[in-house]
């Protein structure tokens, strides 16, 4: 009888099934990798196992030990022995380790604190996973890597018997990685069971028992990690027709518009860490460059960087029309003529509660308006162009933008780029939680702008957008570029394979394809 | 088809007047017709004038997403400064009045550099500056009072404008009222957004052209625009055009209404946060120097609490504390509500006590009911 079983589960959102009949059986002791593009499904089948998204508002069924269980909230799931990790770190940095570990649950007596307890309890859990912390430091003098230990130990210190790790090792050091897995097989010998969630294959391929792939919210295959190999596992989480819905684009392309040498930029948290390591890359005139990459692997710091956005130090050379511009704010970008649609539109896009024209003139107020006083039918005027062009869905330009669709937010995000009439325009994941109109709008707009010889650097985690709107594909791993191909070599397989860092399969396969001609 | 809209913006302006007439003419009722006399509206305004200037500035900088709680001990501060200038330094008159604007300058500048260039949060950057400018006007003054004597100065705070200059002042402001009307209904044609309609643009300046008539006869059949109110006109002028017709005020609520999108599309965040901490430091000082003249001396706790009454009329004109909403009209109706709330009470007879609990409630309940009307909105 598996420890635990999901069972033909649908999670239904307006207009999209994020979760289409997944099942997913996990026995004692077993570490179950789940794998899969951004988007396929797996944080939302996590959702559904730990009670964030509640019994009842999905399909299915869960049960552990072989009885069904319904989890109305995250804490039934934990009280059932469900403890998850997140990627993002839920501790609690001013508190001490051992306060965090107890968070909620601190031994006591007449509701005083018993501390010596509290801190004896602590020391004896991190001694068993053989941990060197003192549980009397502050949680944020840790590295992330140790505070990823410390919350491995308050998810044992609840007696959980089931473990979800949502990629635990993206912000570790090798060191710390090897750490964590000897840990990991320590709980696994003593009957844990473990759901690994991770985009790097090699680390998948040394640790897990079993592998199931999801893809477009369905479950593709389980495999037995020894019975398979990376390539056959990055073929089933691609495994898809690319291309339909793009129109073909016949870019004419010109001299070379934009370059950029030996970009670096540094985590503004870890200072000696860099998110973007020596990229260099030129887009011509009316090219789209694709930029792939998983979470993380350092896109939207190259683009920050570049645009003078970055919060941490950086250093970049940038040509545009071959001569040398120094950026060291947004602004010098845009009187560069670089534009920048930024990802997440409601935190770095839209002021929501004003206008869609005062949102549009935002980024090219000055030259649109006046350069002190204001002239608002020339703003109104401006505004009305990208309106009609992009087909935004408003009753007038002096609509609240907070009361627009996304995909509307999303064209006057774009809009607001085009209104500063730019030579290179940045898309950072353009068409995300949008629906599939506005994203044919927005492609057929960036094939119009390359046409008309604008330089283009798309940015998406969506695999078939990447390839299907981009004459040149890079791809970014753990901040550098690890494969670059033209559009007709671009394969998605071999994409995935550059974006999950397994450079040995590529060499592979390209000697293979070598031999053959 | 052009469809009939009225703005929440414009919604909320129409409520407040209601709520001012409301005020009003209980307090008219409740005084046995005292309040709404010449003489009474003339102290009103001329009351209200100290608070009003510093909430234009307040309301900027509230707009931008921070706050500025010093404005009270700057002002005693700036007008210690002008006083101590003339009486004891023997300053001319140019030079005293401008020391007071100066210090309100470099000290909002000083701030408001605290605030975005070293990332302390503006609240204790001015919670320091509250208790610092406070200590300093009382060192400056050695714990006493000092006279102003110079009998322009003190006629800044007590004259008022002789009549035929009112008369004149209404005209031109009708005059510009024309002209404005006259430019938008052209602007309509000349970028090709439909025909000119000048009857109905003239039509709509029919009621603050009535305003202005009205404000200065009620005035003149005292004494005259006093000068503090007429400072007062010019500042909030000053600041509605600011707010809305340049790209200044533009970028301080796109800061404010989020500053991660603002700083993305190349505005210089920073900088436009520095310079509106400057502005109400300016501001600032122009009220101490009307507060000093009114009181005739600069005493060591002048401008207590100041602070809290600037705040108080920009949250219950409308602005938002998180930044992003608020505009001057409503900030200086604000400080209208308030003073009325002051003098009226006075009038009664309203003890001091109970007057601060009745205060403070209204307060409170306004901004109450103005998220109810926006949740249900």
């Amino acid at each position: 009888m598996p420890l635990i079983e999901m069972r033909n589960i649908v999670k239904k959102f307006p207009g999209v099934r994020a979760l289409d009949d997944v099942s997913l059986a996990l026995e004692t002791g077993e570490l179950h990798a789940l794998v899969g593009e951004n988007g396929a499904g797996k944080s939302s089948l996590m959702k559904v196992l730990s009670g964030v998204y509640p019994s009842g508002t999905f399909d299915g069924e869960i049960s552990i030990d072989g009885t069904s269980v319904y989890f109305g909230s995250i804490r039934d799931s934990e009280s059932a022995g469900i403890a998850m990790i997140f990627q993002e770190l839920s501790l609690v940095k001013e508190l001490t380790v051992g306060e965090n570990i107890f968070l909620g649950r601190e031994p006591s007596r007449f509701g005083v604190v018993d501390w010596s307890k509290l801190y004896h309890s602590a020391s004896k859990l991190l001694n068993d996973l053989h941990l060197p912390i003192d549980p009397r430091i502050r949680a944020g003098s840790l590295g992330i890597g140790q505070q990823q230990l410390v919350e491995i130990a308050k998810a044992l210190s609840q007696n959980a018997r089931i473990l979800v790790l949502d990629e635990p090792t993206a912000a570790l050091t090798e060191s710390e990685v090897d750490t964590l897995f000897g840990i990991l097989r320590k709980l696994r010998d003593r009957g844990v069971g473990m759901i690994y969630i991770s985009h790097k294959l090699d680390e998948v391929f040394r640790i897990a028992d079993n592998i199931t792939v999801l893809r477009d919210g369905r479950t593709v295959a389980t495999f037995a990690a020894q019975e398979v190999d990376k390539n056959r596992v990055i073929a089933s989480m691609v495994g898809r027709d690319v291309g339909d819905i793009f129109p073909t684009p016949e870019h004419l392309r010109g001299e070379v518009a934009f370059s950029v040498m030996n970009c670096i930029a540094y985590s503004p948290d870890i200072t000696d860490k860099r998110l973007v390591d020596e990229v260099s890359f030129s887009v011509r005139k009316g090219e789209v460059l694709g930029v792939a990459g998983l979470m993380g692997a350092g896109r939207t710091e190259l683009l920050m960087t570049i645009f003078g956005a970055w919060n941490g130090t950086y250093s970049c050379r940038i040509e545009i029309d071959g001569k040398k511009v120094d950026i060291s704010s947004p602004g010098d970008a845009i009187r560069a003529g670089i534009g920048f649609v930024t990802e997440d539109r409601k935190r770095f896009g839209v002021i929501l509660e004003q206008t869609i024209v005062d949102n549009m003139t935002l980024a090219g107020l000055k030259r649109i308006s006046g350069r002190f006083v204001r002239n608002r039918t020339r703003e109104t005027i401006a505004a009305r162009g990208p309106m009609k062009v992009l087909r935004i869905k408003a009753d007038s330009p002096l609509t609240i933008a907070g009361n627009l669709s996304g995909g509307n937010q999303q064209k006057v995000v774009l809009g607001k780029w085009l209104l500063t009439d730019p030579k290179v325009l940045f898309l950072d994941e353009p068409t995300r939680g949008i629906d599939v109109g506005a994203k044919q709008e927005i492609y057929a707009e960036i094939n119009k702008l390359a046409k008309e010889g604008m330089a283009i650097v798309l940015v998406s985690s969506e695999l078939p957008e990447v390839l299907g709107l981009s004459d040149r594909v890079l791809v970014l791993h753990e901040g550098r570029i690890t494969a670059e191909f033209s559009r007709d070599d671009a394969t998605p397989e071999k994409v995935m394979a550059a974006a999950t860092g397994a450079r040995l399969d590529i060499s592979v396969s390209q000697s293979q394809k070598g031999s053959q001609n | 088809m052009p469809k009939f809209n009225i703005t929440t913006t414009a919604l909320r302006a129409y409520i407040m007047i209601i709520v001012v007439g409301i005020i009003w003419g209980y307090f008219h009722w409740a005084t046995n017709s005292v309040f709404l006399t010449p003489r009474n509206l003339s102290n009103l305004m001329t009351q209200m004038s100290v608070t009003a200037i510093i909430a234009v500035g307040m309301l900027m900088v509230i707009v931008s997403g921070n706050i500025d709680l010093s404005v009270g001990s700057l002002l005693g501060f700036a007008g210690g400064v002008s006083a101590y200038a003339i009486t004891v330094l023997g300053f001319g008159l140019p030079a005293s009045l401008g020391a007071a604007i100066a210090v309100g300058v470099v000290i909002g500048t000083f701030q408001g550099v605290l605030t975005t260039y070293l990332n302390i949060p503006a609240f204790i950057v001015t919670l320091g500056g509250l208790l610092a400018w406070r200590g300093a006007v009382k060192w400056l003054l050695g714990g006493n009072t000092i006279p102003i004597s110079d009998s322009t100065f003190k006629g800044l705070g007590n004259d008022f404008l002789p009549m035929t200059w009112g008369w004149a002042l209404a005209g031109a402001a009708i005059i510009s009222l024309v002209v404005m009307a006259y430019r938008r209904a052209r602007s309509v044609k000349e970028y090709g957004l439909g025909d000119s309609n000048y009857t109905a643009e003239l039509l709509k300046i029919m009621v603050p052209a009535g305003g202005v008539v009205a404000f200065i006869l009620v005035m003149n059949a005292y004494q005259g625009v006093p000068i503090p109110v007429l400072i007062l006109l010019a500042v909030a002028l000053i600041g509605a055009f600011l707010t809305n017709s340049t790209t200044f005020g533009r970028y301080l609520y796109a800061i404010g209404g989020n500053s991660d999108a603002a700083r993305l599309s190349g505005i210089n965040t920073k900088l436009n946060v520095v310079a509106v901490f400057a502005l109400l430091g300016a501001l600032t000082g122009i009220a101490a120097l009307l507060f000093t003249a009114r009181v005739g001396s600069a005493a060591p706790d002048a401008g207590v609490l100041k602070e809290l009454d600037a705040i108080a009329a920009c949250v219950i004109g409308g602005a938002s504390l998180m930044g992003g909403r608020g505009t001057i009209f409503g900030a200086c109706l604000g400080a209208l509500i308030m003073a009325s709330l002051d003098n009226g009470m006075s009038l009664m007879n309203v003890r001091d006590f109970m007057q601060d609990i009745i205060k403070g409630s209204i307060l409170v309940a306004a901004v109450g009911l103005d998220m109810m009307g926006r949740r249900q909105g």
